[in-house]
């Protein structure tokens, strides 16, 4: 953490990728995949946020049995919103997308992405699939679900599906373009001597990510066209009364939406390795194992999205399979949680905020990711289907684990983007909150799923009362947690301490250029001599 | 900072070693594409399946009313688009300028040919009353009466079906020549070289690519009640 002052001073008089250019459109047309990491971070800011206000009025609601904040059809559009917003607009793109964008090239020695403008297309797409979004809140919002099942979004509901299906659409082109460009990137641009394994793990799990965004991204666009195609001109191509097939519109959904939570996690499974090598100082444990498994749970994860469907009516043996796969997706999970705990084992560790974070990852993870297997079980999930077992398990998953991740990342690099550090103290005081705030929050939800209370509504019996309150309560935390690293993280900007270009002292080739990084990343194209985390005593010695 | 390699080719954008690392980008970024299409059309192949499956006559009796001598002629307008298209690129690949805008220019003419065919049998279908969501009506398909009623819906499915297939095929076939204008453009003055001619090769590429996605919409469509 602490940089020699005349590392500072020579920060000084370097030029970076912040003042290497000024003025609004230096920003608004940059190829710099840097500036178009930061474009996506303060712009899934702004969304994550719109999510969570839905959210935190939702939880006002479920407060008392009755309905008196809201009634049933706006409570309908809060969690329409809440989902479509928090998975398309910020999970999604959360970690590869800032993170990724902006940390990628660095790490394999490369001085931009493969493609720089598609990159920018990709930021505009997904601002024009947001601003959509966005019109269908203003135009009256929409009740279907971020599930958008059918025959209900095509036939039912008479709200603005359309256009949310519109943004959720061409914000796919900006999944496309992101994965395709780190894919290209990963395989072409390496630096000489960074070999495949050589890699750092957040490299691999970008990589595993962007297969499954270009794989399985297209199929959902598929499936949105269907749904305009089908609300627009009334044909029948979901409608059973026209002679269409509902169930094919859950395939088509899951074949990318059970994927697409590999999307969220994945990329949260690389930040996490690059967070614990450098706190535990040490290599990660198994670290083929940890690159082959990610793959693993990318490749497995397109098989087994037919769990989401055991009560649809979709064939028993069906079931049965898809099950079964989901069951396999387990091992290479369970070789992570393995290897993370062995890695901290011997290590030597220290309990800064980035590690606080991937702590409080590998922990609820586990319980997510247990959780899960009950519901692959087919008598299980048919017992708990639909109610808040299922929403506090994916929620440990997606929120518990894939934003703790994202935070954690965000505070171990952001003395790297910003050239600043952020203030330790109410760094780790918010990672306590956000991570008593979510269990507190989340974890009477799987009692109450347990209870049998079901999703989605707005109202239910008294008797389920005390946990909801405990939920709520959590949940005013949690936003608590989430507010206050945007306030600390901004100020840190003007009165944040400067930093040189390693203060956590880490390997990886992000840490050798200066913070931030110059516009090209690296004045010289750096030569990779050793593994990945070649952690040692000298460097120990922080 | 890397000025040497700049000044190796007035092409070599400024995140490249050199121009093999450069080419090798953009032609695996192309397959990559390439696999998102795959992957888009597939969702929709798997729909049409699990339909025709489930009601393989409803498929049959519809299919019947699609023109199968214009859309044959359409398939060899294409598949030689193919061959021409080949043609340009063996063309960028000698540095033959006068080639390269020939063969392109042909291409977008065959191009444009099958979508005047195209537009051709969809008013022929829109004078039938086959289009759904528009003025489909069963009466003009001749349905026999014994057909169950969910095989009767199912006719109206395959034409959903064949407008937007070939829709979203013709609309590729529009951004294609629209690609090849501008690589006409830049094939007439000179900028395709032995060395360079990626843009040629990756925009061949997509047009192969839609070719091949209309040598299997030609017989899913046309050649359903062929077969038997
Ligand atoms: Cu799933």
């Amino acid at each position: 953490m602490s940089a020699t002052i005349e590392e500072v001073e020579t920060q000084r008089t370097e030029e970076n990728y912040l003042t290497a250019d000024y003025g609004i459109w230096s920003w608004f047309f940059t190829t710099d995949h840097k500036r178009i990491g930061i474009m996506y971070m303060i712009s899934i800011t702004f969304f994550f946020f719109l999510g969570g206000a839905a959210a935190t009025l939702m939880r006002l609601e479920l407060m008392t049995p009755g309905g008196d904040v809201v009634q049933a059809e706006t409570y309908n559009k809060l969690f329409t919103l809440h989902g479509v917003m928090m998975i398309f607009f910020f999970l999604v793109p959360s970690i590869p997308a800032v993170l990724g964008n902006f940390l990628l090239p660095i790490m394999i020695g490369a001085r931009d992405l493969a493609f720089p403008k598609i990159n920018l297309a990709s930021w505009y797409f997904y601002m024009v699939g947001g601003l959509f979004t966005v019109w269908a809140i203003l135009a009256g919002g929409v009740d279907t679900g971020w599930t958008f099942y059918t025959p209900y979004s095509t036939m039912f509901s008479n709200t603005s599906v359309i256009l949310a299906v519109v943004g959720v659409f061409i914000n796919g082109f900006s999944s496309i373009f992101t994965g395709l460009n780190f894919l290209v990137t990963v395989h072409k641009m390496r630096a000489p001597g960074m070999t495949w394994f050589r890699l750092p793990l957040f490299v691999w799990a970008m990589y595993a990510t962007s297969i499954i965004l270009v794989l399985a991204t297209p199929v959902i666009a598929v499936a949105m066209f269907l749904i305009i195609l089908e609300r627009s001109f009334g044909v029948g191509i979901f409608n059973p009364k026209l002679g269409g097939d509902p169930i094919l519109f859950q395939h088509l959904f899951w074949f990318y939406s059970h994927p697409v939570v590999y999307v969220m996690i994945l990329p949260g499974m690389g930040v996490v390795s690059e967070i614990v090598a450098c706190f535990a100082r040490r290599a990660v444990f198994g670290y083929k194992f940890m690159a082959y498994a990610l793959l693993a749970i990318a490749v497995i994860g397109f098989l087994v999205w037919g769990h989401h469907m055991f009560v649809s009516g979709q064939s028993m043996y069906g079931s049965m399979v898809f099950s079964m796969l989901s069951f396999l997706v387990a091992i290479p999970s369970a070789i992570k949680i393995f290897n993370w705990t062995a890695t901290i084992h011997k290590g030597s560790l220290s309990f800064d905020t980035p590690m606080l974070y991937a702590l409080g990852f590998i922990g609820l993870f586990t319980i997510g990711g247990l959780t899960g297997l009950m519901l692959a079980s087919l008598a299980i999930d048919v017992h708990v289907h639909d109610t808040y077992f299922v929403v506090a398990h994916f929620h440990y998953i997606m929120v518990g684990s894939a934003v703790m991740a994202y935070l954690g990342g965000l505070h171990f690099w952001w003395p790297k983007m910003t050239g600043r550090m952020y203030p330790e103290i109410w760094g780790k005081l918010s990672a306590l909150v956000v991570f008593v705030g979510f269990n507190l929050t989340f974890f009477p939800q799987f009692v109450l799923g347990y209870l049998g209370m079901p999703r989605r509504y707005y109202e239910y019996p008294a008797e389920f009362q005390v946990l909801n309150v405990m939920s709520t309560a959590g949940a005013s935390i949690l936003a608590v947690g989430y507010v206050l690293p945007l306030i600390y993280l901004v100020l840190s900007l003007w009165l944040g301490p400067k930093v040189g270009s390693n203060p956590w002292n880490a390997t990886g080739l992000e840490w050798q250029t200066s913070s931030p990084p110059p516009k090209h990343n690296f004045d010289v194209t750096p030569v990779v001599k050793e593994p990945p985390y070649a952690y040692s005593e000298e460097r120990n010695l922080t | 900072m890397t000025d040497v390699a700049h000044a190796s080719s007035p092409h070599l954008a400024h995140h490249f070693e050199d121009m093999g690392q450069q080419r090798a980008s953009a032609s695996l970024g192309m397959w990559t594409f390439l696999g998102t299409e795959v992957m888009f059309f597939g969702g929709l192949f798997a729909a049409y399946c699990a339909y025709r499956f489930s009601s393989p006559d409803a498929f049959r009796i519809a299919s019947r009313h699609l023109s199968v001598l214009l859309g044959s002629i359409n398939t060899a307008v294409l598949l030689t688009s193919s061959l021409t298209v080949a043609l340009a690129v063996r063309a960028g690949q000698t540095g033959d300028r006068k080639e390269q805008v020939r063969y392109l220019l042909l291409t977008m003419l065959l191009g444009v040919a099958f979508l005047g065919i195209k537009a051709v049998e969809y008013s022929m279908e829109f004078k039938d009353h086959l289009v759904p969501g528009w003025n489909f009506s069963y009466s003009v398909l001749h349905i026999p009466s014994d057909v169950p009623e969910r095989t009767a819906e199912r006719t109206e499915l395959f034409f959903v079906f064949y407008f937007f297939m070939t829709g979203l095929h013709a609309l590729h076939m529009i951004i294609g020549i629209g690609v090849f204008a501008w690589i006409t453009h830049r094939a007439r003055r000179g900028e395709f070289t032995p060395e360079y001619h990626t843009p040629l090769e990756c925009s061949g590429l997509y047009w192969h690519f839609v070719d091949i996605v209309w040598v299997f919409l030609y017989p899913l469509l046309y050649l359903v009640d062929l077969h038997k």
